[in-house]
């Protein structure tokens, strides 16, 4: 790693400093429904308490996710979304707080890792999250990142073995990502029953902070897994609202999240 | 019999681009795959089946009209003749064999044409395993009696609303429930694509194409072919058509791809004459993609050719020059289509029709082996209809 790790720094501070039971991190889809617009939601959710911002980058094939945040990245890109107007939003948004990428394998080698972790650097991301980018594949990318000071956050999901979160945990940067339950992106009514040894798992293979994501909607279910984890990623409900409502709705949404877990 | 290995990459293609889910899964199947092919128990089973239910070995026929048309010899390995229509009950059958071995009791298919859908619902009805098969609302609309037969052999098939409502839009909706449903299923992928081990999984499992051909052109004609000509969609005939002449090095081998309305049109199936190096559905290989990265949509009057990508090990064939990859536009396929029902009796799938044609428009003298992949009947609606 690079001696100048600025978005590593920042990460860490959030997770440090955040004054609730956990970091809340809402996932915003950049250009959705318009880049102007998630540049708005954004703002409003770093108004409403968020710690953090995942915000995505929109890519025609997104195998990781469910329908509410498929559907919004197939609506970005038809209104004209790009890599690079994305990473403006970011731009403007990690004047606020720190913003971590969420953006697909395919994306990131067409520009190459060199230089889409230095786009992304320049336009002062904290990190990247690449959901199909699993540890094995890992390692240009995470060069590339560390070089910038950008950390490449993994996921572990529940079906990793312990040897992987082994592997995973020593490679993190940043933070790690579990996966709460066993499928794609979306809202679902109760918890997954196995989180709670996920994130033990994690925390035996790593001292940085554990942030939970996928199927968390509720400030009830937030509030449960701000209990067990450092952070909290809510991801379709956010979306949802963001299509729905626009940016106060995104605001009075994470508004809610951010006191539940107060 | 010593094992070859199970390839995680050809060159710098392949690899496992999947969400974390799934890599425990992939490292299951990869074992599961090694022990099942060494294990004479699976091995019998399989190739019982494949001679008494599939019908192989599939004949190798000298196709007098092409031949003379042609000024060459032209066999043509018949895989329109097995159950169910097409090669694509090799792959199928294997796969759904060795879901029974790994104790998982559904499946879950993709399709494009079809083809792929129905011998994987044949192949779980056959072993009582669920199916469930993801198919493009247009293709159901195109290929309705496949959906039909789909249902029929007892398959629930999922209509895909996304993108262009075809064939990729179905591989990944069929990603996305295999990442939810992993524990309990097996996603019996169609062609030699996606993240490893299934890009060598299905070469192994079609390379009995190019074995059979290869012992039985050496049988009546005493010699190799001079060339092997293959149509190449995700490409999974092609490279078991091509994979046992690899050391051949006097067997030119020519994988011919789906040029749709032209390749300057940007509407064509064409990733490894036109497209660049990327990841879709889990591999790095040939893509059709903007600058920016994102996947295009294909096209192809062949349902079964129209997708954007393509086996990672064809990318690297192509790089080191071992096989040459041409295409072969719309119009081109179903002259041949019509041809070979002229000139033979023989009515061919449009995805074969396409190594028809260049070799229609390559006339060469010499021995020309060309995989007959599938049968047309599927097609008749498409070709004739209007």
């Amino acid at each position: 790693m690079s001696v100048a790790a600025p978005g590593l720094e920042r990460i860490a501070s959030a997770f440090a400093g955040h004054g609730k039971r956990a970091a809340l991190m809402p996932y915003l889809m950049g250009g959705f429904p318009d880049v102007d617009a998630s540049l708005a939601a954004g703002k409003a959710a770093a108004d409403a308490g968020a710690d953090l911002i995942e915000l995505g980058i929109p890519f025609s094939d997104p195998l990781a996710d469910g329908p509410v945040i498929h559907d919004a990245g197939t609506r970005a890109l038809a209104a004209g979304a790009t890599p690079h107007s994305v990473l403006r939003v970011c731009e403007k948004l990690s004047e606020r707080l720190p913003v971590v990428l969420m953006v697909y394998t395919n994306v990131v080698l067409a520009a190459g890792p060199e230089a889409f972790a230095l786009r992304a650097a320049a336009a002062g991301a904290a990190g990247l999250i690449v959901p199909d980018l699993p540890h094995d594949e890992a390692g240009e990318v995470r060069a590339a990142c560390d070089a910038e000071g950008v950390a490449l956050v993994p996921l572990v999901a529940p079906t990793s073995t312990d040897a992987r979160v082994a592997e995973i945990g020593a490679d993190a940067r940043g933070f790690v990502y579990a996966v709460s339950l066993t499928g794609t992106t979306g809202e679902r009514a109760d918890l997954a029953a196995g989180l709670g040894g996920t994130v033990e798992r994690i925390r035996g293979a790593t001292d940085l902070p554990v942030a939970v994501g996928f199927g968390i909607s509720t400030g009830e279910q937030a509030r449960a897994v701000g209990e067990i984890a450092d952070g909290v990623i809510v991801g379709s409900r956010v979306v949802r609202a963001a299509g729905e409502g626009g940016p106060e709705a995104v605001g009075r949404i994470v508004g809610e999240l951010a006191r539940a877990l107060g | 019999m010593s094992s070859p290995p199970v390839e995680r990459r050809f060159g710098p293609y392949g690899g496992r681009y999947v969400p974390e889910t799934l890599v425990p899964a992939l490292d299951q199947l990869e074992a599961e795959w090694l022990a099942a092919r060494d294990d004479p128990a699976f091995t019998g089973e399989l190739e019982t089946l494949l001679r008494d239910y599939v019908g192989r070995p599939t004949p190798l026929y000298r196709a007098r009209g092409l031949s003379k048309a042609t000024g060459g010899e032209v066999y043509l390995k018949r895989e329109d003749l097995l159950h169910t229509g097409s090669h694509k009950i090799n792959n199928a059958l294997g796969q759904a064999l060795l879901t029974k071995r790994m104790g998982k009791p559904r499946v879950i298919a993709e399709t494009g044409a079809g083809q792929h859908g129905v011998a994987s619902a044949t192949a779980c009805t056959l072993l009582g395993l669920e199916c469930v098969v993801y198919m493009g609302s247009e293709d159901i609309r195109r290929q309705h009696p496949n959906v039909q037969r789909m249902e029929l052999l007892g398959a629930t098939v999922v209509a895909v609303e996304a993108g262009a409502r075809t064939l990729k839009e179905a591989v990944s909706a069929a990603i996305r429930d295999w990442v939810a449903n992993v524990e309990s299923t097996h996603y019996i992928i169609g062609s030699a694509v996606g993240p490893a081990p299934y890009p060598a999984m299905v070469r192994d499992l079609q390379r009995r194409i190019g074995d059979e051909a290869r012992a039985q052109l050496l049988e009546v004609a005493g010699r190799l072919p001079d060339r092997v000509i293959a149509c190449v969609g995700g490409g999974s005939n092609a490279i078991g058509s091509f994979v046992p002449f690899a050391d051949d090095a006097a067997v030119e081998l020519i994988g011919v791809e789906a040029a749709g309305e032209g390749l300057q049109t940007m509407r064509h199936s064409a990733p490894l004459t036109t497209g660049a190096r990327g990841v879709l559905h889990g591999a790095l290989s040939a893509v059709l993609q903007d600058e920016e990265g994102q996947i295009l949509e294909a096209h192809s009057v062949s349902a079964g050719l129209d997708y954007p990508g393509v086996g990672p090990q064809h990318a690297h064939l192509r790089d080191t020059g071992r096989v040459r990859y041409v295409a072969v536009d719309d119009g081109e396929a179903v002259a041949a289509f019509r041809r070979t029902a002229e000139l033979e009796g023989i009515v061919p799938a449009l995805e074969p029709a396409h190594a028809i044609a260049w070799l229609l428009s390559n006339p060469i003298p010499g021995i020309s082996l060309v995989t007959l992949s599938g049968r047309g009947d599927k097609d008749l609606a498409e070709v004739l209809g209007e």
